[in-house]
């Protein structure tokens, strides 16, 4: 006998917390303008109008990343860069998530040599790998999708 | 200087792209046919009968610039026939976050086994999950063929490599 038999009558709907707050962060997830290489393209490509990242609530890619929810670490990431892009993961603030684009973010790639991290999770925590090299706007809007997906999932111990 | 009729042809534009028919794709809903020279998951076929194409010849790991495909090959018997010739491959595995989509192994295979397919929606929450295995690689048996391993005559498959039409 729950609480929505009882209030039926009456016109009030429940629901759970966590299922409305993973609601609406998966509807108004900003990503950080971050492009380093050539997965940059298709990412710019996903926000322009063909592809329209807009249609999931990505309004605008957003330069500070204080301002953004989601970071998209398109395209390989250099020595010199990877406390660039750690400080940047810091300045996000919470909740925040990472989107590792393509083979080269994912885990080096192609290029498996000393200047290239083999892999940005060993820098920051990533959610979702999209593969490709680089992935088509499609792809990476399929990442997006598995990130809604994992989003959905979360509790609140996830938040804590 | 303020130029009216400048300003105004400009505003008409935009105004015009207000009755234009979007030119968004709806992706998950409307998915945009992919050319047919595209690149995307690699496939692992079949003969008609059913067999295996692969011999595990590793020749495609080894044209592979970005190593990611992993080979090991077996042999093959008459009883257990996965595949013409000797071997066949018992373990295919391929790194779809390392393989940089290049056809470089299609290119290498010499009976035309691996294929890359137009599968793109790659995307994992794991990179273990992106590494495919065999029975995941391989195209679902045809109805009308039996699956593998095959009991065959001996003699009937001795020759790895087929007579092809088009040789290239």
């Amino acid at each position: 006998m729950g609480v929505e038999q009882k209030l039926g009558n009456m016109g009030i709907v429940t629901h759970r917390l966590e299922d409305l707050v993973n609601w609406g962060r998966t509807r108004a997830m900003w990503p950080m303008l971050f492009g380093l290489a050539c997965c940059a393209i298709e990412m710019m490509a996903t926000q322009a109008s063909n592809y329209d990242l807009s249609r999931f609530g990505m309004e605008l890619m957003r330069p500070s990343p204080r301002q953004a929810d989601l970071m998209i670490v398109a395209g390989r990431v250099s020595r010199k860069m990877a406390p660039v892009l750690r400080r940047l993961y810091d300045q996000m603030s919470a909740p925040n998530w990472v989107i590792a684009m393509g083979d080269c973010a994912s885990c080096g790639g192609v290029f498996n040599n000393y200047a290239i991290v083999q892999g940005v999770d060993e820098i920051v925590p990533v959610d979702v790998y999209v593969a490709g090299c680089p992935p088509r706007p499609e792809a990476l809007i399929h990442g997006i999708m598995t990130l809604h997906e994992k989003v959905k999932t979360e509790t609140f111990k996830d938040w804590g | 200087m303020l130029r009216p009729g400048a300003l105004m042809r400009g505003m008409w534009t935009t105004f015009k792209s207000m009755f234009e028919k979007p030119v968004t794709v709806m992706y998950p809903q409307v998915k945009r046919p992919v050319s047919k020279r595209f690149k995307g998951r690699h496939e692992l076929k079949r003969y008609d009968n059913g067999l295996e194409k692969c011999i595990g010849c590793a020749l495609c790991a080894a044209a592979c610039p970005a190593d990611a495909i992993f080979v090991e090959a077996s042999e093959n018997t008459d009883e257990q026939r996965y595949s013409p010739g000797e071997r066949y491959a018992s373990t295919y595995e391929i790194n779809f976050l390392r393989c940089i989509y290049c056809g470089f192994c299609e290119d290498a295979c010499p009976t035309e086994a691996i294929v890359l397919g137009d599968n793109y929606e790659l995307s994992y929450t794991n990179r273990s999950e992106a590494i495919y295995t065999r029975e995941m690689l391989l195209v679902p048996v045809h109805p009308s063929a039996a699956p593998t391993p095959q009991k065959v005559a001996p003699g009937t498959f001795d020759r790895p490599i087929p007579e092809m039409e088009d040789p290239d």
